[in-house]
């Protein structure tokens, strides 16, 4: 049983994001981190595999960043395919999609790809549906709980009024849910073998895909402005004293709700 | 700019059209001459009130059996909008919204605008407004193509209104063979029972997060919603934790809710979070931590231990 894991590298939450001026699009020049949304993948691959198989990562980056691949690696993934090429900067999720299928095709033989059902900074939720859509696969999103049952995989899927229960045959695409399994804590020893795994680096020449389709050039769509949201006004806040309840009482109170 | 054709994808939850199909009739009717439905399923029961609010057809594939629509209704679409030529399609931000999206935009190579709050007319093109860094700015995006532009548009962003139409006319849209790609299948469904006012629809919703310290301090959160007759709900952070279901999450990847009253005990506000609650009439935040960025959006805020403020609260509602 071999999986594939879809994960993407972003700019540390924890620090204010920022739009690129001239592009429109989101800075990720700094160091980028493996999305939190990610781990939960990755950390249900290992537990699926077991000892009998290998997962393998594929990530889409600018300027060859791999260091949240190497917290992948630690947690115990065995390599990764990495696309990274100027001409992928700008790109949509429909490219992304394009380029991540291209790079699971230089991934060997695989039973599954998992991916998170959204990025935590770009959040378009479309990606992994792409994916399956390229591969002609299968595919079943916001999964909550996923088990292999030989040549099927049953997943428990959330929905509006609880979730479905859906069983469908290999190889297939899943998207996770976060917070489905505990992702571990990558051990000083899989940090050390993390910095031997073999991460192969492609180019969008190596992958097949043009450079004229991808990135600012092949991206369908264009940000034509943004504009500064109208703010609410500013409310009162105050110190508990202790009877700061009686502020809320009386807040409800003006509104009829009480 | 008036667009000729707008087609809208209808949900049903347990038989009922779902708030975010009427939203989207509604938002479409101002953008286009023709509003018709398009739907996974047997659309006989809904013909009326998507009439009602504005399509005048209604394209349904039939009963899906036991297939997930993303494949099949997304097959259907793409064969169907050569000659039917919608200049957009809305579909929803939902589970079945996003499936069919990713699986239309592979099948006609046309890119997706997400996260859309609303729908203008910019540079003589449909544009899709996406909020971005928690709502404090927005972002105009169209689509440069020739192509249909589908949009996923975001739950509460507009209010339904009915136009008054009659029924729409029921018409068949034939799903093609979707071989390999169609198979997975749906076993067994569960419903997730809530008592109480819906989350999506309460009038007052009471959420609690990290800052309640453990799962059984939610109770609180819980016996408070029942005194206000509000719905309870949570942080993604709590949902993640395995507190409470995922069915009270709030935000982004849960519930958009715009209530009268918000209150937001226990929460940072993560941008997260913001995006599924800003919208509030009134919003009331307990925090002990000043700088948390749920104050930057509270009308009335308390700097305080949720602790030692919920319980006094409790009990003077109970009093009353």
């Amino acid at each position: 049983m071999n999986i594939v894991v879809c994960v993407k590298q972003i700019p540390d939450p924890a620090d204010p994001g920022a739009l690129d001026p001239e592009s429109k699009t989101l800075k990720r020049d700094g160091k980028l981190i493996l999305d939190e949304s990610d781990s939960y993948g990755v950390e249900m691959a290992l537990q699926l595999v077991g000892d009998s198989g290998e997962v393998t990562l594929v990530s889409m980056a600018p300027n060859g960043e791999v260091s949240g691949l190497r917290t992948a690696l630690a947690m115990g993934a065995a390599k990764a395919v990495l696309v990274s090429d100027d001409a992928l900067k700008g790109s949509d999720a429909l490219t992304t999609a394009k380029v991540l299928a291209a790079a699971i095709g230089k991934a060997g033989e695989y039973d599954l790809v998992l991916a998170a059902t959204e990025s935590s900074d770009g959040y378009t939720g479309v990606v992994p549906e792409q994916i399956a859509a390229v591969l002609g696969l299968p595919s079943v999103t916001f999964a909550k709980s996923v088990t292999i049952d030989g040549d099927t995989v049953k997943v428990d899927r959330q929905t509006e009024a609880g979730y479905d229960e859906v069983v469908s045959p290999l190889p297939a695409v899943v998207s996770v849910t976060a917070g489905v399994v505990e992702p571990r804590y990558p051990s000083f020893k899989g940090i050390m073998a993390a910095k031997s795994k073999p991460v192969d680096q492609l180019t969008l020449a190596d992958i097949g895909i043009e450079a004229s389709n991808a990135g600012w050039a092949g991206a369908g769509q264009e940000i034509i402005e943004v504009a500064t949201a109208a703010q609410r006004e500013a409310g009162e806040i105050i110190e508990d004293d202790g009877e700061a309840f009686t502020k809320v009482v009386d807040f409800l109170s003006n509104l009829k709700v009480i | 700019m008036t667009l000729s054709k707008i087609w809208v994808l209808a949900e049903a939850i347990e038989g009922e059209v779902a708030p975010i199909t009427l939203e989207m009739l509604t938002k479409a009717r101002e953008l286009a001459t023709t509003v018709e439905a398009v739907f996974g399923g047997d659309a006989s029961s809904i013909a009326g009130v998507l009439g009602a609010h504005g399509a005048t057809a209604v394209h349904a594939t039939g009963d899906l059996g036991d297939s997930l629509p993303g494949v099949p209704v997304a097959a259907a679409i793409a064969a169907a909008v050569g000659t039917a030529a919608p200049d957009a399609i809305f579909l929803g931000t939902t589970q079945d919204g996003r499936d069919i999206a990713g699986r239309l935009s592979v099948a006609l190579d046309v890119p997706v605008i997400t996260n859309v709050t609303d729908l203008v007319e910019r540079d003589g093109a449909l544009a899709g407004v996406e909020p971005i860094f928690g709502g404090s700015q927005d972002v105009y995006t169209k689509f440069t193509g020739s192509g249909v532009g589908v949009f996923l548009v975001r739950p509460k962003s507009f209010a339904a209104e009915e136009s008054g139409g009659g029924a729409a006319s029921v018409e068949a849209l034939p799903v093609p063979d979707t071989g390999a790609a169609g198979a997975a299948k749906v076993v067994n469904r569960h419903v997730e029972e809530r008592t109480g006012p819906q989350l999506d629809a309460a009038a007052v919703v009471v959420a609690g997060g990290r800052g309640l310290g453990e799962a059984a301090n939610y109770q609180l959160i819980e016996d408070l919603a029942k005194a206000l007759n509000a719905a309870p709900g949570a942080s993604r952070a709590i949902v993640d934790a395995g507190w409470v279901p995922y069915s009270y999450q709030v935000g982004q990847t849960g519930k958009v809710v715009k209530p009268t009253v918000y209150i937001a005990a226990g929460i940072s506000g993560a941008t997260q979070h913001l995006v599924g609650m800003k919208g509030s009439k009134n919003i009331i935040a307990i925090n002990k931590d000043p700088e948390a960025p749920i104050f930057s959006v509270a009308d009335l805020g308390i700097v305080g231990d949720v602790h030692k403020v919920l319980p006094k609260l409790l009990e003077a509602l109970q009093a009353r």
